[in-house]
């Protein structure tokens, strides 16, 4: 049975949206590679950009540069600009060059950057030549990551978008499971549902290209990650069928996600709650622990990643926190709308980012705990306010039950150490 | 175009919000795409600052393209003026808004601000991040600097400490100690604490201490050329060129007061007979120009380490850095890509490397120790500890620094004797490197440091040539200790080579071993 307890004040799905437009302070697409790449294990990206971008990418990826990164940037110098080089012949050897070093790669992106899109070099039809003279060795696709077009998560997005098109055509009826999550959290999710014995799935994006990836008309699509409104748009566009239901963090979280799953499947609520039984009690468990720090504190999320709105949900009701505002970079109803439904009403919901303006509501509000990205979290910390890093919440296994104490103890962690810690920062 | 995966350093825009983030009161407007702002972090995190970078990005999307962004940038310079209450802005573009062609300085000029509004002219698609840095406080000092009378007390500038800067904090620390002894007072260090206002007083200086000239020189020679200033040449790091640097000073103001050295120990302790070990060290250096410079004289003259390869990332600085490897007799490398660097360090095998961060991690690969002694460097280089490198304390510092690494002494001599003892065994590595002894990882020859990866019966053939290890050889090889193995198998297969000869057997590696004593 679902139990879900009736949202109090029903729900933010129609809470009025503070939308602002401004500086914003997140980051661009790009990143998504970070961890894509860890999970496509037969795939290299190759940013065409700036040196800015792989110096982005760099920061962002702190030391995980040195594990021989399938990822790198084709930096453009002045001559790619002035137009005195062709940009397809350069883009073509230095991908031959990289092919030959990595025989390993059978996937390739081309991923777009802000000056790649404004100069307008077509990557799209540089990925079909080069596709021809590669293959069959070597697919070559290509997405943009800019920071024009795209905020943070909404890179690894872009980059699932772009192999809908190209995946092979089932008539089959199966299980289309759609967002890169960590290995183990992904066994974790398919050992559940194959308990209940929904078993022919698909992933998306596999671990590897060989363990192809096949859509159609007879498919139904789950998303495990709230930031894939291009890829739920392609895969519609495939004639796929989209399960809305909220996203998979926390036992509430999960439990409704896995049973929107089941219903469509049919399988009957005594193996629902066989199967859902034990794990739910210890996730139950794992929360109530870090819980105890969270209770009756207050929440204010500045927008990066998209995960904003389920996380809120998952706080607030799961660990009876307070949400003061919940920002997220955009808003998507047809995949937010179902966590929206159980968030309880209160909170400011906001749309896009005036970052100075926002950062006046978060000082006068002084929640208890603020979750930002790196480049505001020690200045908050500086004025007193209590922050957790919200791009951890990315890179970290937090999905389903094994990982819902986790989940909480990222937010808890904070609250604790403020509270262990007894010097005072000097002037 | 060009493949990289790392970069030694950051587009120049970059290097404007090292300088802009070193002041105070002024405030950098940057046309730039949103996700840009991923270099506030830099400063947030690495160099842990507890306040916002006083940079405004524009933020520009792609629906803004077209007349849009002019606008946009107008409205950000407005609010942040309005907001920040600059005395001065700079303003400029980054990589993709040089793209789409606003004029930035044009644009600011209109607005009619009433305070100064300096543009920055910084061509990401040919310079980098150190060239962004000179350009931007050159820029600032030109528009800022007024013209007056020289100080009545003898006082100089020390220039070119920015944020996210090697050790900037403290060698600051450490030159003001140091020309208060020699009787002079700081004017102005700028970029790294300055105001605009503070820029305007630069002149009133008798001379200019110019303590890094990636990020001073062109400010320097301007401030000479301008308002008559001389600027010094030597950058005291090591204790040598701390004396050189005194000398000159006291040639420029003619003042007499010497320094204090009664906290020096660098001298005492190198010659201290523990410190023996280290003579002839093999190491290579690494960095941006101006440490690797000033660090290989130390290297030789005052750790008596032998300098077996030096170079720098930075172009500018190209050309001090291959007189100093003339002097050193060895080939300068100068290239900013850390691939190049590898090679280099495996091909010569060094004892120990002084790099960066990147050095540091080729290090760990190849199993040679590394000291860092350059930017760029992650978090646990900003360190909370006083740790400068110039000075006397910064020689005491770099002793330290560069002692640490290596195997000590007698932890060196135990580990040659005890070799076969259990708890001496080559898996166990250095003490003090004890929470990651070594797991079953190729050392430098391409070999197992852990002494377990070959069947000791079976003779091997070496990595990439077609000598074949005799197995009692190869028995012998494993029982010299992991930290020189590396060298020892690669001088013994070269030596093989050049003897042409097909099989290493125990008295090749002997005969190896006396033709390359030393
Ligand atoms: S925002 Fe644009 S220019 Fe900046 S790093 Fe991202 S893709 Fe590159
Ligand atoms: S969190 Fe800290 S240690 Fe980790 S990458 Fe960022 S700055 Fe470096």
């Amino acid at each position: 049975m679902n139990d879900l307890t009736p949202t109090p004040g029903g729900g933010c799905r129609s809470a009025p949206v503070l939308k602002q437009r401004g500086q914003r302070e997140v980051f661009c697409g790009l990143t998504g590679i970070i961890w894509l790449h860890r999970k496509m294990q037969d795939a290299f990206f190759l940013v065409v950009g700036s040196r800015t971008c792989a110096h982005l990418l760099q920061s962002a990826a702190g030391v995980m540069i040195f594990a021989e990164p399938r990822f790198g940037t084709a930096i453009l110098e002045e001559q790619d600009l002035a137009g005195m080089k062709d940009a397809h012949t350069e883009l073509d050897r230095e991908v031959a060059r990289l092919l030959d070093r990595r025989p390993d790669i059978r996937q390739l992106f081309l991923v777009g950057s802000c000056p790649s899109e404004v100069i307008k070099i077509d990557l799209a039809r540089a990925a079909e030549r080069l596709t021809q003279v590669h293959a069959p060795h070597v697919r070559v696709l290509n997405y943009s990551g800019s920071g024009i077009e795209t905020t943070f998560t909404e890179g690894e997005d872009a980059c699932l978008a772009s192999m809908v098109p190209v995946l092979k055509d089932t008539p089959a009826r199966e299980l289309l499971l759609v967002g890169a999550l960590p290995d183990v959290v992904e066994d974790q999710m398919l050992s559940l549902l194959g308990q209940m014995g929904i078993d022919n799935i698909r992933l998306l994006p596999a671990r590897r290209i060989d363990e192809t990836t096949a859509v159609g008309a007879n498919t139904v699509f789950a998303l495990t990650q709230p930031f894939l409104g291009e890829t739920h748009a392609a895969l519609m566009r495939r004639g796929a069928r989209h399960i809305p239901a909220p996203m998979p963090f926390g036992e509430e979280g999960t439990t409704a996600w896995l049973r929107a799953v089941a219903a469509e499947f049919g399988v009957d609520d005594a193996t629902f709650d066989a199967v859902t039984a034990a794990p739910r009690a210890r996730a139950r468990k794992a929360i109530a622990q870090a819980a105890e720090h969270l209770n009756g504190k207050s929440i204010f999320f500045f927008p990066d990643s998209q995960l904003e709105i389920p996380l809120a949900r998952f706080l607030t009701r799961e660990c009876g926190m307070t949400a003061v505002e919940v920002g997220s970079p955009y808003i998507h109803d047809a995949i937010h709308g179902p966590d929206l439904d159980l968030l309880p009403a209160g909170p400011q919901i906001s749309e896009g980012q005036d970052v100075d303006l926002q950062l006046d509501r978060v000082r006068a509000a002084r929640p208890d705990l603020t979750v930002c990205g790196l480049g505001l979290a020690n200045p908050l910390e500086a004025e007193g306010l209590t922050t957790k890093w919200a791009i951890e919440l990315v890179f970290t296994p937090v999905h389903f039950y094994e990982q819902a104490g986790d989940l909480a103890g990222l937010f808890s962690r904070p609250i604790r150490r403020k509270s262990v810690l007894r010097v005072e920062a000097a002037e | 175009m060009k493949l990289t995966v790392w970069t030694y350093e950051g587009p120049p825009h970059v290097g404007a919000m090292r300088v802009a983030t070193a002041m105070k009161g002024l405030h950098y407007v940057l046309h730039a795409p949103q996700g840009d702002t991923y270099a506030d972090l830099l400063f947030t995190m690495i160099e842990r600052r507890n306040h916002r970078p006083p940079v405004s990005y524009t933020t520009f999307q792609a629906r803004d393209l077209g007349s849009d962004t002019a606008t946009l940038f107008k409205t950000a310079c407005q609010d942040a003026v309005d907001r920040f209450d600059p005395q001065a802005i700079i303003v400029g573009a980054s990589c993709t808004a040089e793209l789409i062609q606003d004029d930035p300085a044009g644009l600011a000029e209109t607005m009619d601000l009433k305070i100064p509004v300096i543009a920055l002219e910084l061509p990401s698609y040919s310079r980098k991040e150190n060239f962004g840095a000179d350009e931007t406080f050159y820029q600032i000092v030109r528009g800022l600097a007024a013209p007056q009378d020289r100080s009545a007390r003898i006082t100089c500038n020390l220039l070119g400490p920015t944020a996210l800067g090697f050790r900037n904090r403290d060698d600051v620390e450490e030159l003001t100690g140091l020309l208060s002894d020699l009787g002079v007072d700081v004017n102005v260090v700028a970029p790294l604490g300055a105001t605009p206002a503070d820029i305007a007083r630069l002149p009133a200086a008798h001379f200019n201490v110019l303590m890094y000239p990636e990020t001073g020189e062109a400010a320097a020679r301007w401030l000479e050329k301008t308002y008559g200033q001389p600027f010094t040449k030597t950058v005291p790091i090591g204790v040598a060129a701390t004396r050189d640097f005194i000398a000159e000073v006291q040639a420029i103001t003619g003042l007499t007061a010497t320094a204090d050295e009664s906290r020096l120990r660098l001298p005492w302790w190198s010659a201290s007979v523990d410190s023996t070990y280290l003579t002839g060290k093999r190491v290579f250096l690494f960095g941006d120009g101006t440490h690797v410079c000033a660090m290989a004289r130390m290297a030789r003259d005052e750790m008596g380490f032998e300098v077996a390869g030096l170079g720098c990332y930075n172009r500018e600085q190209a050309r001090a850095v291959r007189a100093v490897a003339r002097d050193m007799g060895v080939e300068a490398l100068i290239t900013d890509d850390y691939l190049e660097v590898e090679q280099a360090i495996e091909a010569l095998a060094p004892e120990m490397i002084m790099g960066t961060q990147m050095e540091r991690h080729i290090g760990k690969r190849l199993g040679i120790p590394c000291a860092v002694i350059s930017a760029p460097v992650h978090v646990q280089d900003y360190p909370a500890r006083y740790s400068p490198v110039m000075g006397f304390e910064g020689a005491n510092v770099i002793f330290d620094t560069l002692v640490h690494p290596l195997v000590m002494g007698l932890e060196e001599h135990l580990l040659t004797m005890f070799r076969d003892d259990f708890e001496f065994h080559d898996a166990a590595g250095p003490s003090h490197h004890g929470g990651h002894a070594p797991v079953a990882m190729s050392d430098a020859s391409g070999g197992s440091i852990s002494g377990k990866m070959m069947p000791d019966e079976a003779p091997s053939v070496a990595e990439g040539s077609n000598v074949i290890w005799l197995s009692d050889a190869e028995r012998e090889l494993k029982k010299i200790p992991f930290f020189v193995r590396g060298k020892a198998r690669r001088n013994t297969e070269a030596f093989a080579a050049q003897k042409g000869l097909q099989q290493i057997s125990l008295d090749t590696l002997y005969e190896a071993k006396a033709h390359y004593a030393r």
